[in-house]
């Protein structure tokens, strides 16, 4: 691993920032100029800079989300010159590094854009969106008791394997915002395909993929036209198949189950 | 609302009929083109005309037609809504968008390709099915309509070549997407399968458009007329 380089030079950036004071606002882009950014700091950090900057000049911060800063909790949500995270693969916006861009970048940062996302100030967005979709079903029933032995139910490694992988999906929301259809399909599959593969998820199997799907559409998503930018954009890799696997599971929920209505 | 509607009318459930209808239509282009390979034989579009008086009054042929109206109907239906509900599932757009490091330029054009291809059909079948049809062809030899005529005479002009190009272009962009992503739709993907399905899409795709493009230019640029 690379740590800080003695020899990195200070960066000069320019900074497009989207402002918007509340959700029923107007918003606009405004020109920022931030100096002297180390290469080795994260993207958040960055806009922590340019926030000190404008709490000194008696102005009002930018809003923006995040929480853990280790890529793990998917509260950070910006829209980095035209990509969800940024340009670079596989990563959230507070794994992102400045030595990604070059002294002198202008770099224009956008909220996540969904009529089921909506900007509560600057580029802070409101994705509760996705908890009321896992309200609908993105869960499982368990007994209460002592606690069973960790090995009692044997799962086959591959399909551990395949459950793990959906269920890296942190929800951040990067399919959403890469989508031309604003689809929050990658999303749902992968909290769908997570337990539909486990044992533990079959009792709820068919009403739950019934529910977050209906969900899915109640909160105003687009509809997936297997475009693929959601898979190429999710910080954690959640595959298409997965999507494939929802379909799948939809219709045969839809077909065998015994909701009529 | 039933069961049965909520399915339908549900973003997967829409999906799922355009990519049966999709499918359905691939098998009408197969059927088309092969039966339009006559148009290349060398005799004076005796087979041709035949071919195209038994696909006119065949009453087998004449009841699947419907079903071939309904396929072309659902499709353009659930792309219209499909389309209305994703546009308002954006909202405001973004000022910077580089989704073209991120996906394909035909997938994220499929609309546009398929309303050039939509354009074409009005054309296509006002000239040529609405004619041979409701129209007065003049007899060939062998007594039937001679819609072979038809088709060499409109191939002659360059504006109709050019309709024809372009919407066998579009359509093998179309195809390029819209094979491969009428199975992930249906759930099938697998890793053991999905290559081959994408490799059979892309070889569909363009031995279809470039079959179907040669038509028109084969007449238009006289290679009828070599023996």
């Amino acid at each position: 691993m690379a740590g800080s380089n003695p020899n990195a030079k200070p960066m000069n950036l320019t900074l497009n920032v989207w402002r918007q004071p509340n959700r029923d606002a107007q918003g606009q882009i405004v020109e920022y100029k931030v100096k002297d950014i180390s290469p080795d700091m994260s993207f958040l950090e960055m806009l922590d800079v340019l926030n000190e900057d404008l709490l000194h000049q008696g102005q009002d911060p930018v809003a923006f989300d995040h929480d853990c800063r280790e890529g793990i909790c998917g509260s950070c949500d910006l829209f980095i010159n035209g990509r969800s995270h940024g340009p670079e693969k596989g990563t959230t916006t507070c794994q992102l590094h400045m030595r990604k861009f070059s002294d002198g970048d202008t770099i224009t940062i956008e909220p996540w854009r969904a009529h089921a996302f909506p900007v509560n100030k600057d580029l802070s967005v409101d994705r509760s969106a996705f908890d009321r979709i896992i309200q609908a079903g993105g869960y499982v029933n368990v007994n209460t008791g002592g606690a069973p032995d960790g090995n009692e139910i044997p799962i086959p490694k591959d399909i551990a394997d395949r459950a793990f992988e959906a269920a890296t999906c942190i929800g951040c929301g990067a399919c959403v915002a890469a989508c031309k259809n604003a689809s929050a399909m990658l999303f749902v599959s992968a909290k769908v395909s997570q337990l539909a593969l486990l044992p533990q998820g079959q009792v709820e199997r068919k009403t739950r993929v019934e529910n977050m799907v209906a969900q899915m559409d109640i909160e105003g998503f687009g509809a997936c036209t297997n475009i693929g930018s959601c898979a190429a954009e999710c910080p954690v890799g959640i595959s298409l198949e997965n999507i494939a696997m929802l379909n799948r599971e939809f219709l045969a929920a839809k077909a065998t189950s015994n909701n009529l209505a | 609302m039933s069961w049965f509607t909520k399915t339908f009318t549900s973003s997967i459930g829409r999906k799922i009929i355009m990519s049966i209808t999709g499918l359905f239509l691939c098998s009408f282009l197969v059927i088309h083109l092969v039966g339009n390979l006559q148009l290349f034989k060398h005799d004076n579009g005796a087979a041709f005309n035949i071919y195209s008086h038994f696909m006119g009054t065949n009453p087998i042929i004449r009841t699947i037609e419907w079903v071939l109206v309904l396929g072309f109907g659902f499709h353009i239906y659930e792309a219209i809504a499909l389309t209305g509900k994703n546009k308002k599932a954006r909202g405001t757009g973004y000022v910077v968008n580089h989704s073209e490091q991120n996906s394909e330029w035909t997938s994220r054009n499929m609309g546009l390709l398929g309303t050039v291809i939509l354009v074409f059909l009005i054309v296509h079948l006002y000239n040529f099915f609405w004619r041979a049809r409701f129209g007065e062809l003049d007899p060939d030899i062998n007594n039937n309509d001679d819609l072979y005529t038809l088709v060499v005479s409109s191939f002659q002009q360059w504006w109709y070549v050019a309709l024809y190009v372009l919407a066998q272009v579009s359509l093998g962009y179309h195809l390029w997407h819209g094979f491969r992503s009428a199975f992930q739709t249906l759930g099938l993907n697998h890793r053991k399968y999905t290559p081959v399905i994408k490799a059979v899409g892309y070889g569909f795709a363009v031995i279809v458009s470039a079959t179907f493009a040669a038509m028109p230019l084969y007449f238009f640029l006289g290679l009828d007329k070599i023996q």
